[in-house]
């Protein structure tokens, strides 16, 4: 009996092996009839795409054209790129998740001279509260209140995450460069912030769940989780950021991928982007009725101040070591990490 | 190593030719049988690539950076708050489980009550589940909205629940075949010369377990220290608080600091390593005293 078992174990091993060997033969790109194109983005724009892959199908440019997409955390999709996975258009959530593919000699170093600077969906940072706003949050000072509780991603592990966090900076030294201003107003919501999921989507997870009296989130967010029936609220801020999603082609791509990036940044598809509730980043839109927006006719009002990582930080290529440097292998500690390092060393909790 | 060894192997399955026959049958160390030594070969081979390969690579990655890397990154407090998070609570689940898991293990086993099969399969519900959803699950339970009144969702007690949730299986399915296969003829004879309970269980049944409740307890702790899914929700990852090794470890990886990241990695695998050998040495000990 036990050589009996020992023979169907050898063969489940060789069996598997097998399988292993098949998995690896396909996942070439190129259908036989017109092209493929692989994107790769991040986890939002799932919903969204859909119907912008058919609307470029639609055009002269895009009629065999097949999509291949492939979906995750910004900075996952950013990194399996880079280390050899397949992507004609990559879309992030963050600039430097782009950076890294042109370092890697992925993406030419010219991919922001377009009329968007290689921007390609955008929004802005809003808290999201419970149905009705019980604890009346209206500005960021609201947040540091205390008893406040804050739910915001981690912006150690969840790039996306670092929007939130320099929107509040950004409200904290009102655009300037006051930095101890800003230190003390980042110290103080680390304070009030129970809970720092992985990701952003853990985070609104966290929070529809019933923890926390804010959550810390993008406006697409809060509209797409109204849209799918989420009970919440969500206010926009008087003073915010914006946040910039890039795109950009790879540099082997076939043109039809150049024609399709050219079409992300046009009215139609800003539209279909629009109906899921991200900001267009180009004018003349027409912008449909927002369902889940908090006035579906008028879904994005201009916050009195808003702020940009280009004018107010120095852009990614500056902001991305000076405030979210590791410190570690050389990098410079930036003063975020630093910040997160030191909250609850005195064993508050 | 493995190299070695499977040259080896290939070597064992050889006798089957004709001229190795008569050399080799007088050197007699090798005692496999030609069937057993491709088995052997098969499995150093399976073992090389999928677990060798992988592990050399991570230590190799980490020790390009040097001895400082792993001093660097340990002497960072939020990260050395996160390793002792992380050991400590690991280490408080696998004492849990190993009487818990003990005792559930002999219920299953020499008690008969109603549901009892039912129980018996429910238990590796926790294996089968993806993590990711358990975290949910346990976030619903222990959160602001408990239906059971416990609120320790973000709290250090959030990592033990999650970490207990997920490693409970190991130790019942381990103690499980063994307390199965355990001859009660023993404990009768024993309970007829005198003994009491208490004694015969100290006696007669513990030493017979130890062997499965260490391997177990290792299995436990290895898993506790790597868990991740299960409790990045509901643990709240709060820096010096509630953040543990895994989730430091994405961080590395997020900004970029792969060598940290497998430093990090490493003194974790180390930590497991030593305790699987420290367990070992236990069950040695208590194996030879029975």
């Amino acid at each position: 009996m036990q050589i009996r078992s020992r023979a169907a174990l050898a063969a489940a091993l060789v069996g598997a092996l097998a399988l292993s060997a098949c998995s690896s033969a396909d996942g070439s790109g190129s259908g036989d009839d017109g092209t493929a194109l692989r994107l790769s983005g991040f986890s939002i724009l799932e919903a969204a795409n859909e119907g912008i892959f058919e609307d470029f199908q639609g055009t002269d440019e895009g009629a065999d054209v097949t999509f291949e997409p492939s979906y995750g955390a910004s900075g996952d999709q950013s990194r399996a790129v880079a280390d050899g996975s397949e992507a004609d258009i990559v879309h992030f959530s963050l600039e430097t998740d782009i950076t890294r593919l042109v370092d890697a000699d992925l993406v030419a170093d010219d991919w922001k001279d377009n009329e968007t600077k290689g921007i390609a969906t955008s929004s802005v940072v809003v808290f999201v509260v419970r149905k009705g706003n019980p604890e009346n949050i209206q500005t960021w000072d609201d947040l540091v209140k205390p008893g406040v509780e804050v739910i915001t991603p981690n912006p150690g592990s969840s790039g996306s995450a670092r929007w939130n966090i320099l929107a509040a900076w950004a409200h904290a030294t009102g655009g300037t460069d006051d930095e101890a201003t800003g230190r003390e107003f980042i110290t103080q919501l680390l304070g009030n912030i129970i809970a720092l999921p992985a990701s952003g989507r853990e985070a609104t997870t966290a929070f529809t769940d019933g923890s926390g009296d804010v959550l810390l989130s993008y406006e697409n967010e809060a509209i797409l989780a109204k849209q799918n029936g989420a009970d919440l609220d969500y206010v926009v801020p008087d003073d915010t950021l914006l946040i910039e999603n890039p795109a950009a082609v790879t540099v082997d791509a076939p043109q039809a991928a150049k024609d399709f990036l050219t079409f992300l940044t046009g009215p139609e598809a800003q539209a279909d982007y629009a109906a899921f509730g991200f900001r267009p980043v180009v004018d003349g839109v027409e912008i449909p009725e927002v369902e889940g927006a908090n006035d579906p006719a008028d879904p994005f009002p201009t916050p009195g101040t808003l702020y940009t990582i280009d004018d107010n930080f120095g852009g990614w290529g500056e902001a991305a070591d000076k405030y979210f440097g590791s410190g570690e292998e050389g990098d410079p500690l930036g003063i975020i990490t630093e910040l997160q390092q030191q909250t609850g060393q005195e064993g508050e909790s | 190593m493995s190299a070695a060894l499977t040259g080896a192997t290939i070597d064992t399955a050889g006798p089957a030719s004709p001229q190795g026959g008569r050399t080799r049958r007088t050197t007699p160390r090798n005692t496999l049988t030609p069937g057993a030594g491709v088995g052997l070969g098969l499995a150093m081979i399976w073992f090389s690539l999928l677990v060798l390969l992988p592990l050399s690579a991570i230590v190799a990655r980490a020790a390009s950076g040097g001895w400082s890397q792993y001093y660097t990154v340990l002497q960072n407090p939020q990260t050395w708050n996160a390793v002792q998070l992380t050991v400590t609570q690991s280490l408080v689940v696998t004492l849990i489980n190993v009487v818990v898991g003990t005792v559930i293990a002999w219920v299953l086993v020499r008690d008969r009550f109603w549901g009892q099969r039912l129980l018996n399969v429910i238990i590796d519900v926790p294996f089968a589940l993806p993590t990711v959803v358990a975290g949910l699950v346990l976030l619903g339970l222990y959160g602001p909205n408990s239906p059971i009144g416990v609120e320790w969702a973000f709290t250090p007690n959030a990592v033990t629940l999650a970490l207990a949730f997920v490693t409970l299986p190991f130790i019942v399915r381990t103690v499980q075949p063994v307390l199965e296969e355990l001859d009660t003829d023993v404990e009768q004879a024993a309970a007829s010369l005198g003994a009491s309970r208490p004694t015969i269980f100290r006696r007669i049944i513990l030493p017979s377990l130890v062997p499965a409740i260490a391997s177990g307890a290792a299995l436990s702790f290895a898993r506790a220290i790597s868990e991740y899914g299960s409790l990045v929700l509901l643990s709240g990852n709060r820096p010096n608080q509630t953040e543990v090794v895994s989730v430091r470890v994405l961080s590395f990886i997020e900004n970029g600091n792969y060598s940290s990241a497998a430093a990090l990695a490493s003194v974790m695998l180390f930590i497991a390593l030593l305790v699987i050998v420290v367990l070992d040495i236990v069950q040695r000990r208590v194996a030879r005293r029975g």
